[in-house]
């Protein structure tokens, strides 16, 4: 690419990060183009006439009229190859490690860096041979890239052919062609271990699938309550520090999924480095490997460039898809959705576009809906079953919901995790209002649930959603009366929704033992509330008093029965059931 | 030293550099339109020459093939179309920055208000700074006590943290921040710390207060004060907080210095951006406020922290004044999503004659939980710090409750929360301006409220946590 340098066009105007040139006859919309002596990267965003308006990826300043535009003859891609995992990229691909040594602690403009090692060799055992006939996404070979990890070399969606030529097994680098293939026509084109694909088109599948896999994530209110299946999308809004990126971060490391794409847009950048910093540290419970192996990190912080903060979510997004391709189940988180729209809002500003709603253009609906129509699970193009599933935080002016961002989203999601001020100004997290918060996907992965972990979780989630429900219209009237006053019946469902919130909903990412529970340690938690609350409910009816019930001191254990009993002693809630049944046995007795 | 942010950078070719034009095309609020121009880039800095002989900076907003919009950091006050000069300087704003700033006082645009000389530069450093790498990047944990127990207790600050105090107009947060600059044991501890205080539209006696604190303490010889007044230009206040911060990096990473940032009143600041983009004719968001405030102001706050094989730091503790009272203002609220947490003060704590009045529910230091516990502070901190939330939080809706149906009328178990709550506000809350609590004294000060709640309630530290601290 670089070796292109005629200058294609001129420099008539700049502003920030857009600038406007002569090239609009020469140049073609999202074509990516080098500006200026340092060359800057940048993208077409609009032609008109002679005009071609272009979003530069770095600093502008110092940038004139009359400096050259170099259009790159492509429109911005990312690299598909070995060489993505546990590795950390800005905004467009460029290798924050790489920028460190080009530029030093702080990131400087012009560095010329290449998204993946050239020169690091890998070894490659190819999975067809010469003779076979090959399509775009079908697996050449493959490279044990980490050992949590294969990375599935694919044949770029487009070709078509014959192979003509295999590579041995052996070691390869991202230089050496490891494939040739000749196409109808007799035209033989070489493959290579990578390639490119452009960021803002989604890359093709073979079908769609119904997401009926629950994608676990370890944290209860999510997994119980509302559930994310693979392949599917989820916002979770929330005023600044209700939790979003650390809810974010707790999925990174617990969620079953193959690999982890982590897109810091416009977020802080001691974030990036807390996970730069934990990740390697942390086991991941599936493969026994440090958690890094399986995740990629975007990282755009709020400092730098807004029109690479635009293009961090395509960037991510389309790795996600890459990895989906190669017949893996990917979880891409975005943190935060809202910085995205708001560098789209400064561009179209910039551009002098009309404006709608808050300021944000009118495609904005339509950006956000192509975002998460990418998410999904999928036959790929070689057959196998993959999926990306979207969890995108946002972060709404004022913690208000009703605004543009958050608005929006909700079209385009099927879960939703609403984020409470209130909850979490009490410290109880994850701050997840269980009445503002829904998923569809509940009756798509029960099935699921019934097969791998418990017969009952669909009915035992019901109860807890009808409990939460007749607690939450309860705290109203105690509000305004107080709990003295309430009927035993009904003080004994405020206790028992105590019991369900405090001790199963909550959960502290920081507690060693309770910030990751595997489902089958939820279900027998699950059962355990609401059996209790109906033996309560059951001797109250023989005509014991409210009182009693709540001044046994052994339901205490209920509130602490997450970090006091471990995964692996589930024995232990069983024991512990039997002897809350019999004490509150015994006060009928 | 190829770590260093390069301004070399951004200069062109030295042909094109100081270039001069006689007169403006117009004059539009704080924007300057130079045309004929040829060679002038984005972002560089302009000197504008009045025909009275007096000097301000400017620097380009936008540039197209003739013409230059210029955004003047100053008074248009004198300015002619004809006779106004404009120079070219062919490099960004920068500033000098050199280690003999400690202890001198300059305006909000870096001239010398102490009476010394100019300061000469060890260095000329780009005002925007440029982002830290997040690689490069060493996560904050280590804790700094305060000595204020709503702050060590439940909202720990950690060095190479940025936490701004949300104000309420009338509140004494400039009181609160001087307490934390006396006690704050980072001061003393390494030796090599200073502050730099950038002050963006206050008072006189405001700037005062914070340096007679400062002299009191004795460590006036390691300040730098870049103090913008309420009368001075609102238009420098742009500049200011950016002059300071460059001068503490240059601290911090060249010169081994824990530096404590202070910025007040990043209100102030940021009206008088709303005003320059108003000018502008910028399409507006929330509240006239432009839509890019959150991305100005964290290439304000993201200049905070520690860097890798640099043994200094940058501490922020920025303030601003809710307008209104209000936290969902766009001020403190795009403050609140960039910063590491928040103080947030409160009315009617303040009203009822508690110092600090903080209100502890809405606050946070997001970077408490790496900076404490066994080895830090203690072990049971972050449980104690929890249990206290869980229960002010109830205690203040039963305080809603009881003006309603009367105390009378709450069972026996609301009574003692009602009773945890005056304890919290009375004991742990109030302390003197002067009262420097250490960390073991604030958490047994802690399990000694926590004493007034129903055994029952004790449901977020662990059993072990009671018999050890709260008495068994
Ligand atoms: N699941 C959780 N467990 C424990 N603490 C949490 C949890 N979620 C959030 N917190 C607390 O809330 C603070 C803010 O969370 P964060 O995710 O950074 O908020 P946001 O991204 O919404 O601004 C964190 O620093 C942490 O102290
Ligand atoms: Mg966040």
């Amino acid at each position: 690419m670089a070796t292109m340098t005629e200058t294609t066009a001129e420099v008539i105007w700049v502003s920030g990060p857009v600038m406007r040139s002569n090239g609009g006859q020469v140049l073609s919309m999202y074509e990516m183009v080098e500006v200026g002596a340092e060359r800057l990267i940048g993208e077409v965003i609009a032609l008109d006439g002679e005009v071609a308006t272009v979003q530069i990826y770095e600093d502008t300043g110092g940038i004139r009229p009359g400096d050259p535009v170099v259009g790159q003859g492509a429109p911005l891609s990312v690299l598909i190859g070995p060489g993505l995992l546990g590795q950390i990229f800005d905004g467009i691909q460029r290798p924050l490690n790489a920028l460190r040594q080009a530029t030093g602690v702080f990131i400087g403009r012009g560095a010329q860096v290449t998204p993946l090692d050239r020169q690091k060799a890998w070894l490659f055992k190819p999975r067809l041979k010469v003779g076979d006939t090959v399509a775009g996404g079908d697996i050449l070979g493959v490279v044990p890239e980490t050992s949590a990890m294969e990375h599935r070399v694919l044949a770029p969606p487009g070709v078509a052919g014959e192979i003509v030529y295999m590579a041995e097994p052996g070691a390869y680098t991202l230089n050496d062609a490891i494939a040739r293939v000749k196409d109808a026509r007799g035209r033989e084109t070489e493959l290579f271990l990578w390639h490119r694909w452009p960021v803002r088109q989604g890359r093709p599948y073979k079908e769609r699938l119904l997401p009926t896999e629950p994608l676990i994530t370890g944290q209860r209110v999510l997994d119980a309550l509302f559930p994310l299946a693979k392949g599917g999308a989820a916002a979770i809004p929330g005023g600044f520090g209700t939790g979003k990126t650390i809810t974010q971060h707790q999925l990174s490391k617990w969620c079953e999924a193959d690999l982890i794409v982590y897109v810091g847009c416009g977020e802080r950048g001691n974030e990036m480095t807390g996970i730069l910093t934990e990740l390697p540290n942390l086991t991941d419970p599936r493969t026994g490997r440090p958690l890094m192996e399986r995740t990629i990190l975007i990282a755009n912080t709020s400092n730098m460039p807004v029109a690479a903060r635009e293009a961090s979510i395509y960037t991510g997004i389309t790795l996600a898809e890459a990895f989906r391709d190669m017949g893996y189940a990917v979880a891409l988180m975005a943190d935060s959705t809202s910085r995205w729209a708001e560098a789209l809002r400064e561009i179209s500003g910039r551009l002098e576009e009309m404006p709608a709603e808050e300021g944000f253009p009118a495609y904005l609906a339509t950006r956000l809906a192509e975002f998460y129509e990418r998410a999904g699970s999928v036959i790929t193009l070689n057959g196998s079953k993959g999926s990306v599933s979207v969890i995108g935080a946002v972060s709404p002016p004022g913690g208000d919901f009703s605004e543009p961002v958050t608005q929006q989203t909700k079209r385009f999601v099927r879960t939703f995790w609403g984020l409470d001020k209130e909850l979490a100004a009490a410290r109880y997290f994850p701050a997840i209002n269980p009445i503002d918060s829904y998923s569809e996907y509940p009756d798509l992965v029960a099935g699921w649930w019934a097969e791998h972990v418990a017969p009952g979780w669909q009915e035992m989630r019901s109860q807890a959603l009808v409990l939460l429900q007749e607690d939450y219209q309860l705290q109203r009237i105690v509000k305004i009366i107080g709990e003295e006053a309430l009927p035993d019946t009904q003080r004994l469902t405020l206790a028992a929704a105590r019991w369900l919130k405090e001790g199963f909903l909550q959960q502290s990412a920081f507690d060693p033992v309770d910030m990751f529970c595997p489902p089958a340690k939820q279900v027998k938690m699950l059962k355990l509330i609401l059996e209790t609350f109906r033996k309560a409910k059951e001797v109250m009816a023989r005509g014991v008093p409210f009182y009693q019930v709540r001044e046994l001191g052994e339901l205490g254990a209920l509130m602490r029965m997450k970090s006091a009993i471990k995964a692996d002693e589930l024995e232990r809630f069983d024991e512990l059931e039997k002897s809350l049944n019999d004490k509150l046995e015994s006060l009928a007795g | 030293m190829n770590d260093q942010p390069k301004t070399e950078n951004r200069k062109p070719e030295t042909d094109l550099s100081g270039r001069e034009y006689l007169g403006l095309k117009s004059i539009i609020g704080p924007l300057l339109v130079v045309t004929g121009v040829r060679g002038v880039g984005f972002d560089e800095s302009v000197e504008i020459h009045a025909p009275d002989g007096s000097r301000q900076t400017g620097r380009v907003l936008a540039v197209g093939q003739d013409e230059a919009v210029i955004e003047l950091f100053g008074e248009t006050v004198g300015l002619s179309l004809q006779n106004t000069r404009v120079r070219f300087t062919g490099s960004p704003l920068t500033a000098p920055v050199s280690i003999d700033l400690l202890g001198r006082i300059m305006n909000g645009m870096g001239q010398p208000l102490d009476g010394g000389p100019l300061p000469v530069g060890e260095a000329s450093r780009d005002l925007n700074g440029q982002p830290i790498n997040p690689t490069a990047r060493t996560y904050p944990q280590e804790f700094i006590q305060t000595g204020i127990s709503a702050i060590d207790g439940m909202n720990t600050l950690v060095r190479g943290q940025k936490l701004p105090i949300f104000a309420m107009s009338g509140l004494p947060h400039h009181e609160l921040a001087a307490q934390i600059v006396r006690q704050a044991r980072l001061l003393g501890e390494e030796g090599r710390f200073a502050i730099v205080f950038a002050a963006m539209g206050v008072q006189h006696d405001v700037a005062n207060l914070f340096r007679q604190s400062f002299e009191a303490s004795g460590v006036l010889n390691n300040v730098v004060m870049f103090l913008n007044l309420a009368n001075d230009p609102a238009i420098e206040r742009l500049i200011t907080p950016r002059l300071a911060l460059t001068v503490a990096e240059f601290l911090a990473f060249d010169r081994d210095h824990h530096v404590l940032a202070i910025l007040t009143d990043m209100t102030n600041y940021c009206e008088a951006l709303r005003e320059v983009a108003s000018s502008k004719g910028e399409v507006p968001s929330r509240k006239g406020y432009p839509g890019y405030l959150y991305s100005d102001l964290a290439s304000i706050y993201e200049r905070a922290g520690k860097i890798q094989g640099r043994s200094g730091s940058i501490t922020q503790l920025p303030m601003l004044t809710m307008p209104n009272d209000d936290i969902t203002h766009p001020i403190p609220d795009l403050t609140g999503y960039i910063t590491e947490g928040q103080i947030v003060l409160d009315r009617g704590l303040h009203q009822r004659g508690i110092y600090p009045p903080i209100n502890v529910l809405p606050s946070l230091s997001r970077l408490m939980s790496d900076g404490i516990g066994a080895g830090r502070t203690r072990e049971d901190h972050s449980h104690v710090s929890s249990q206290l939330y869980a229960a002010y939080d109830r205690a203040r809706r039963i305080q809603s409750l009881a003006a309603i149906i009367g105390e009378d009328s709450l069972s026996s178990g609301d009574r003692q929360v009602l009773n945890f709550g005056r304890a919290f506000e009375e004991k742990f809350l109030r302390q003197r301006p002067e009262e420097n609590r250490s960390i073991t004294q604030t958490l047994d000060l802690a399990w000694q409220i926590l004493k007034e709640l129903p055994r029952g309630d004790l449901t977020r530290v662990t059993e072990a946590e009671i018999k050890t601290y709260g008495g068994g």
